[in-house]
Formats: C-alpha cells, structure tokens, sequence
C-alpha cells in the first residue's frame, strides 16, 4: 500500500500556488450553464401559489379557470381543502405551463378560501409567544458563589432576528421524464444523495433518478434537499409528459427557502481581579421558525469556562423552518458571547485583546488563538489606533475598533471518487460531488496535478453528477478535506500502477521513480527518465484506473481551526449610520491547496459577515405575518461600496501544514457580527445590543444611554 | 400578467386625447410600473408611452432660469453641464438614484410622479392599507421606513428624489389636459389621498406633466440625503434647501424634506427660523429643530425625527458653504 501524504514543501508543484478558478472564464462570460439556464425542448414553466397568510385552514379552492386556460398543462394541488397553512409562502397549488406567463397568469385565477388563524411571529417578546418550550437548566459548577465573590460583572439582553439565506440563484429545478427515468438539473449542494430522496418521493427506483449540477449559485446550506418544488416540479413533468423548469420567485427564495435562527439572551458573565473569566449565566431563547431553535453553543470558544448556568426557551414562530446558515449557531453564539466579553473588559478597563488573552487557556486552541491575534493586531495596528470607549460625543463621526475569536471543525467528509489514466497519457476523475462556487473542481485538479506532476490543463475534472462515486454533500466546511483525501489516493494508486509498468523499462524499481515536471524519472537523476505520455503509453490498451476513498489510511485531513478578526468602524452620531471602514481578517485551516481560493472564502464570509452585521434580516408583519422585505429592495445585502477594505492573513508554515487539509467554509462568517458590533461599541461609548446594526437601534442606543435622539 | 393595450402617440394632443379614457395610465421610462403590473400591485387598460412624443425631453438652462422636460433621463439632467452649474444639488439628487440603469431609463417626469415604497402597497394591502376592520396595517404593523408627518390615513413617504430640491427652489411644473395648459408650483403636483383608490398626485383625467421650471440665479441649494447602505438603498431621510439672498445675508429660504410625509414636505416655519439675517450654526440648529417640530412618530419610526433634524442641519451647512 502506498504511503499516503502530502508532499513536502520543497517538493509541491501545485499546492500552495494561487492558480485562478478554472471555471472564472465561463463564469464571468455567462458561458457557464446553471441549472436555471437548462432549456430543453418542450420545456413548460411552473409556477406556485402560496399562502399569503401566516396560519389558516384552507376551507375550499377553485381551480377550473386555471386549468381552462389556453396553454395550461397540469394544475397540482399541493395543500388541498382542510389542510392547515403554518406560514405565509408555503405551497399551496402549482401550475405548468407553456409560458411563464401563462402559468402566472393561471396561478392568479386560481381561488382560495382561507379561515385565517391567529398568528405568532414576533419571538424577540418571548413573554407573548404563545407555544414557548422552555429546555431545562443545565449547571456546572457553582455559578452564585462565582458570581457573589467575583470583582465585576455585566449582565444585558442581546439579540439577533431571524434572516435568509438569499440565494442569487433561487432553489429550484429542471426535471425531465425519458419513460420512467428521471433526469434533474438541480441547484443542490448534494448531488450524491439527492436522486435517493427523489425515487423515494416519486415511488420509483434510485436507479432511474438522475442529477446534474455542472454550476450552481449559492446555496450557504439551505439545498441539501429536493425540498416539496423539486418533488412538485418533479410530478408536473411526469403528469405533462414534458420537462419542466421550477425556479422560486424572489419572494418565495427569501421566504420558504431558507433562514438563520434567531438567538436572544439574557447573559451575565463574571470576571475577577486578575481579568479571569470565573462565571457565566445565560437565559436564551431563539426561533428557526415554526421548529423552534436549540441552544447555541455557550459560551463560545472559552467552552472551560467554569461555574455556568445555561438555559434555553425554543420559540416557534409562524414562519418557515430555518435550515443550516453557514456555520449553524456559531455567529449567533459568537456575538452573544463576544459582545458580552467585550463589555466585561471595558468593564475591568482592559484593552479586549489584553482580556481574551488572559482567558486563552479556557479555550482549545490558546497558541493558535495567541499568535493569530498579535498578527492581528499589528495588521489593524491596533496599539496605535485602539483607544478605550469613549463617552463623550465631541462630534458627528466617531470611530472604532472591535475584535472577536472563533472556532470550527471542518474535517473531510465521506468521498470516493475514480482517477483514471489513459495510455495517452490524459488523466481524469470522476467524482460525485459538486462545486458550490467555492473552487472544488479547481482543488481537486491541483490535487490530480499534483500527483502526477502535470500542469492543470492537462488534467480533467468531472464532478456534478450522481452516476459519478458518491461523495459527501457540501456542508459544514467538510468538502475540501473529503475530495481532496479521496482524489490524492486513488492519484497516488492510478500513478503507483503506471510507474510499476514504467519501472522495468527504465531498470528501476517503482519507489524509485518520480512524476514531476511533465516526467516520470528515477529518483535524483533525471535524465533516467520519459515523458508522461511515453510513461502512460507503458500501461497498454486499456486505462489504468483507481478508486479513492474518504476516510482512509494516511495523514491527509484533519479537524478544528481558530480565526481572529478585528473590525474598524465609523458611525455617525447624529444619523446612527454605520460604515465599516476596514476588517482584518487571520484564519488558519491547516494545509493551504490553493491560497488565492482560500482567501476568496475568507473574502466572502467578511462580504457576508458585514451583510449581517449591519443590514440583513427577516421583517415579518406583527399584523399578517408575512415577511415585509421578501425582495431586493428592502432585504438588503451588502454592496461593494458597503464592506469597507478587507485584508486576510491565511496561516501557513511547517506547523498547520502538517496538520492536512482542513475545510474552510464556515469560520471566515462567524466573527464579523461580534467585531463590528465591539467595534460600535468601541466607538460610541455604548453597546447597541442587537444586530443588525441599523440606524435606528443605534440611535435608540444612544438615547438609551442619555445621549442625542 | 394582465393583457393590456398599449398605445405610442407622437404629439402632446394625441397623449392627452389617449389619457382622457379611463384605466389609461403614462409609461415614460419603465422601470417601476411594469413591476407594479407584473406584480398585479396596479392594473391598466391601457398604457401610453410618451418615448415618441416631440417636445417632452429637452434642458434650458439660459436666463437665470431652468427648462427640464419630463421626459428628459435622470442621465441627461446628470450630463448637463448647463442645468448642474446653475443647481449643483441636482448632482447630489440624481446620483443618489442607484442604479445607473435606472439612471439611465428613469425620466424626470417618472421620478417625481412614482409610486410609493410602502411595503402595505407594494404586497397589495393598498396605499392606504388599511385592514378588514378600518385600522391603518402601517401603524398597527412595521412602519420603520414610514411617514413621521403623516396625514390621515396616508402614511407612505413621497419617495421622489427631485421633488424636494424642486419645491425647495420653487420651482413650477406645466400640466397639459383636456381642458388646455395649467402652470401649479411643482408642490402642488402632490397630496395625501385620504380613501383607497385616490392617487398621491393632483393630476386630473388626461393630464400629464410637460415640464418643470424654475428660477435658479443667485440662488444656494443643497441637497442632504441619511442612506444606510452606500450603494443601491433608499434614503431613510432627505432635506432639500434653497437659500436666497446676497452675500451670507440670507432673505428668504425653502426647507423641504424627502421620505418624510406622503408629499414633500415644505417646513415653511422652519425656512422662515432660517431667513432673516446670516446663517449661523445657532440659526441652522434652531431651523433644523424647527423642521422636525410637529412631527408625530409611530411605533417604528422614531429615529426618523432625529433624521429630519441632522439632515435638514446638514443641508442648510451645505447650502451656506460650511462643513456638514
């Protein structure tokens, strides 16, 4: 058996480098063909109506002027007379068309009576929520002591509301019937596993389902399922005999499609005279919508914490079920925590960076942590710009600075995947995963490169299809690590069978043989040796090809980072606007395959992480219960001009390469709410306790506090 | 989306003629009625668009006076050196139009005759949206980005990005109807309808806005505008100024607040706190207290008070050539 690894670092051709995402081109031209850019002959549009009420009875329904309308194929009732509706935007009839006109036009002649039932949907005021679950408390240690004997203490409520996914792609497909095989373009992060939950729902076998994802356009851990559109799209082209395209609205995609729980608490959190974390007690509750929401994981990173009494209030709320937000409860957890900690050392008058050094050993990663935040601090050179709060307001823009701390695991999922070698010498893999616009298909190609020591050009990558060996869904940071692993075995497998052919010729023995270079030679010298394609020629007629799974033997992955990241804001006192000027971001995530991609992520999550911190959330109407800003206009992202400059430190170095592949999705999104809002604090004198950062809570802070409004 | 039919005259008779019939309503550039039908929020009979009709677009901007055609594109009045050297806050008031495709295909006709944000309006629950029991949804529900001087059941903002520069320099706007030609100041265009299906504008069957014009010599404008995001948002609060009066004497000055009341708001008391005597920073405060006075705040939308009086201090400061 081959021995598994990684190459050293005077020995990688391709890992490490900054080679630009393959798919770039095609993307950028629009050459690239997203599963809603499928067209196929024949192909019939569908439309849904939806419930505009957030808790009703469906008493009756008329469909017949639909379904006598010129161009209308199929009318299928979803929620039928009697069903009970639990949020505004659920499904309730859908319709295939010839147009999409057509079928817009025929949803709108489609009649629906409804008795409208009361509502909940405002779980910030837990005391009204009318099905509340309260979890029980859970203590450790002995929190009342800690908190009587300790030198000083805060204790506030912060908060953070529900907010969507949002897509750029919406969820959706096109599913198209030969007989009674199934073939869908979906926009999925799992293509392995999504054919699977197909067949069960249409009743047929996992062998007549087929998925494609060439490309796909977001999805942050809201498209692991066919979810009810894409059984729906499904059985309106099995009834229609025609493919069919079923894309969400705008309004849908914000609204049914997928959110981030909302996370409250009621924290108190103790320190004594030395600046030591010595008690924590927490009151929280949150809703992912109509499932509630658990406990977040509290307190964040500083897990050793001792003496904690934790408790937890899951609240349902008539809104959709939320799904997995880019790293699920780790930025809610992060800003409850973080912000508390930061008021605790403004408390002790302690420079925060000062404080959560003196509290590292509470955490897992304390060395980590303690040379990510003096990079940290040099890059945002905090000594000079860092100042205590400030309390007076002696004018309009102040600014500030905030840092937050955090963790992830991020280890390699389930992969396999098939490497084959050509006799002239191409080389492809095949493997059913996907690339959610991370840079998947890139990685894996420097792996494949890699190995056989050839340029990226000359290696292919086929991913996207569900014909090809299962591999993991892409979740939780868990990609990289998995088709990496798998990639660089069945390389190493498919590459140990050509140099054994190889061996004989060049009178060696094959562990003494190297591909590098375009070349297969012995070992230290190099003109014992051919080229690739005359190596590959050595194998025959017939491919040579190997299977590569994850898990598997040898040090290629591993699990568990930490990040630091320090936000610089300005805020206007009179307007309560804010404007982050700067983020400073330091990540580590073991083993860097590609750096420019690596950063990319770290890019976005900051992108993202400003998004939240100042702009996005759900507004759902006390008075309907629908979502007030299910669009663009009112649900606001950040743009370009609004994320200020934004610089990244990728760790590297003998220490984390060793440790392997580590995924990298999530930890780059869960600090940016915790800093920027310390980063507020920082410079208004005062905490604004929920996020978003809005005008208004701002301004409501500040008049809280005896300032201006 | 609902059949309508559509008509392209050429002449201003022909429009108006067209306009006269019931259900007919103006497409100048597009880019929000069409979403309104699409989105079944407003329904046509017919749509006239006014693209081919002589005499609709078109800047003077000679004699101390400004001459801006409906038609004209936010761009074109953006472009043209003339009509921003004259009023240099138009540059403020159309760049805070994002996008440039809006921009673009956005007439200055359609900027000051657009439809409400109203979050009610937008999801069908009408301009007035009030619910099955006669309760106003907007005071009973999310109201953040509402009216703080609201007017009866009217509690949309006037979300125009011209209007209160416009009203602000006095400026006067042409209306040609059936019955012939009327000239009304440019706030007359507007009102606060009191029951559902009445419009936010005073436009009678078969009229439609020909021009604005204004006299702009020896006359200091600023516009303020309290945006949350940088790019593509909506302004929380604007303040449009016009100051009269030589050298830092100021006679006479207009105060007209944006995305604060169903229709540009004229704070005539607060223009009268800053006309008079030099502008100071007391004098301004005193103005910018003045301007948010009497404003009546519902549950959401208090901030917006302290947003009237920072942007009406800001405008003013611009307007006098001092720092904001």
């Amino acid at each position: 058996m081959a021995d598994y690894s990684w190459p050293e670092a005077d020995r990688r051709g391709q890992i490490g480098r900054r080679p630009a995402r393959l798919d770039g081109p095609v993307k950028s031209t629009g050459f690239a063909r997203y599963p809603s850019d499928q067209n196929p002959p024949g192909l019939l549009a569908a439309k849904i109506l939806t419930c505009p009420h957030a808790h009703a009875r469906i008493l009756g329904m008329e469909t017949s002027a639909a379904e006598a309308m010129p161009g209308v194929r199929v009318v299928h009732v979803i929620q039928g007379e009697g069903s009970e509706i639990q949020w505004a935007g659920d499904e309730v009839v859908a319709v295939a068309a010839e147009t999409e006109d057509i079928a817009r036009d025929a949803v709108r002649a489609i009649q629906v009576e409804y008795e409208v039932l009361p509502h909940f949907v405002t779980e910030e005021h837990r005391d009204r929520a009318p099905a509340a679950q309260p979890g029980s408390e859970r203590t450790d240690g002995d929190p009342d002591a800690a908190f009587a004997s300790a030198h000083r203490v805060v204790e506030q409520t912060l908060g953070m509301p529900q907010m969507a996914h949002m897509c750029l792609e919406p969820h959706g497909q096109v599913a198209a019937w030969d007989g009674d095989e199934l073939e869908v373009h979906a926009s999925t992060q799992a293509v392995s596993t999504l054919g699977g939950q197909f067949a069960s729902e249409l009743g047929i076998p996992a062998t007549q389902v087929r998925i494609r994802t060439e490309y796909m356009g977001g999805g942050f851990g809201s498209k692991f399922s066919p979810d009810r559109w894409g059984i729906v799209g499904a059985e309106l082209a099995r009834k229609a005999g025609a493919p069919v395209k079923l894309f969400l609205d705008r309004d849908q995609e914000v609204s049914v499609a997928g959110s981030r729980p909302s996370a409250f608490a009621r924290i108190r959190v103790a320190a004594d005279e030395q600046g030591k974390l010595v008690a924590w007690d927490s009151d929280s509750w949150g809703s992912g919508g109509l499932p509630g929401t658990g406990q977040t994981p509290l307190p964040y990173v500083f897990s050793r914490l001792p003496n904690r009494r934790l408790r937890h209030t899951s609240v349902p709320t008539n809104l959709a079920g939320s799904r997995a937000w880019r790293a699920p409860n780790h930025p809610q957890a992060c800003f409850l925590t973080m912000a508390s900690l930061d008021d605790l050392a403004d408390e002790l008058d302690l420079d925060p960076i000062d404080f959560l050094d003196r509290n590292l050993d509470l955490t897992g990663r304390a060395d980590v942590y303690r040379e990510e935040l003096g990079i940290a601090a040099e890059m945002a050179g905090w000594e000079e710009r860092w100042q205590p709060r400030k309390r007076s307001r002696d004018s309009a823009l102040q600014r500030g600075l905030g840092v937050s701390i955090h963790t992830w695991g991020g280890r390699g999922h389930s992969s396999n995947c098939d490497v084959t070698v050509h006799p002239d010498g191409a080389v492809e893999v095949r493997i059913g995963s996907q690339d959610i616009g991370t840079g998947t298909r890139t990685v894996v190609a420097q792996v494949l490169a890699e190995t056989f020591g050839l340029e990226l050009h000359q290696v292919r990558v086929s991913l996207g299809d569900n014909r090809f060996p299962q591999s993991g869904p892409s979740g939780g940071s868990s990609t990289v690590g998995g088709v990496s692993a798998s990639t660089r075995r069945a390389a190493q497998d498919a590459l140990g069978e050509v140099l054994a052919r190889v061996a004989p010729r060049l009178e060696a023995e094959p562990e003494q043989l190297k591909a590098a270079g375009g070349r297969v030679f012995v070992e230290g010298e190099p003109s014992r040796g051919m080229s690739w394609p005359e190596a590959a020629a050595q194998i025959g007629g017939a491919p040579v090809s190997a299977r590569g799974r994850n898990p598997g033997p040898g040090r290629l992955i591993s699990s568990g980072v930490g990040g630091v990241q320090i936000a610089e804001v300005e805020v206007d006192m009179d307007t309560g606007v804010v404007r982050v000027e700067r983020m400073v971001a330091v990540q580590d995530c073991g083993l860097i395959i590609n750096r420019r991609l690596a950063e990319s992520q770290v890019y976005g999550g900051l992108i993202m992480g400003v998004g939240y911190a100042l702009f996005e959330e759900w507004i759902p109407d006390p008075v309907t219960g629908r979502l007030l800003n299910a669009d663009m206009e009112f649900y606001k992202l950040a743009g370009l001009m609004d994320v200020g400059s934004l610089e990244v430190h990728m760790m590297t170095g003998p220490a984390y390469d060793e440790r392997g592949v580590i995924g990298l999705g999530e930890p780059p999104v869960i600090s940016p709410g915790a800093a920027i809002s310390n980063a507020v604090a920082n410079a208004i004198g005062v905490r604004v306790p929920y996020l978003p950062l809005t005008p208004d809570r701002v301004l409501d802070a500040l008049a809280a506090d005896g300032g201006v409004a | 989306m609902r059949s309508f039919s559509y008509a392209a005259p050429t002449t201003i008779e022909q429009a108006v003629s067209l306009l006269e019939v019931e259900g007919s309503e103006v497409l100048a550039g597009g880019t929000d009625l069409l979403s309104l039908l699409k989105d079944d929020v407003e329904r046509v009979e017919r749509l006239v668009s006014l693209r081919g009709v002589e005499d609709l677009s078109g800047i003077d901007a000679s004699g101390g006076r400004l001459r801006i055609g409906a038609m004209t594109t936010l761009q074109d009045l953006r472009d043209h050196a003339g009509a921003t050297e004259a009023v240099p806050a138009l540059v403020t008031a159309i760049d805070g139009v994002a996008s440039a495709q809006l921009r673009a295909m956005g007439t200055v006709g359609g900027d000051l005759l657009q439809r409400p944000r109203c979050w009610y309006y937008r999801r069908g629950y009408g301009l007035l949206a009030l619910g099955r029991d006669g309760g106003s949804m907007i005071a009973e529900g999310d109201n953040r980005y509402h009216a703080i001087f609201p007017d009866g059941h009217a509690r949309f903002v006037s979300p125009s990005s011209l209007a209160p520069l416009l009203v602000a320099l006095g400026a006067e706007a042409t209306v040609r109807g059936p019955d012939g030609e009327r000239r009304v100041p440019v706030e007359a265009l507007y009102r606060a309808p009191q029951a559902e299906g009445e419009r936010e504008n005073t436009l009678g069957r078969g009229e439609l806005l020909v021009e604005v014009t204004a006299a702009v010599s020896g006359v200091r404008s600023a516009v303020y505008e309290v945006r949350q995001r940088r790019s593509l948002d909506w302004p929380l609060m604007a303040a449009a100024v016009s100051l009269t009066g030589e050298g830092p004497r100021v006679d006479q000055a207009r105060i007209v607040l944006g995305h604060a009341a169903p229709i540009p708001w004229l704070a005539v008391a607060a223009g009268e706190v800053a006309a008079g005597g030099e502008l100071t920073p007391a004098r301004i405060e005193e103005a910018a207290e003045k301007a948010a006075s009497g404003a009546r705040p519902m549950s959401g939308n208090r901030f917006k008070v302290q947003l009237a009086r920072t942007a009406t201090r800001r405008a003013l400061g611009l307007a006098a050539g001092m720092e904001a």
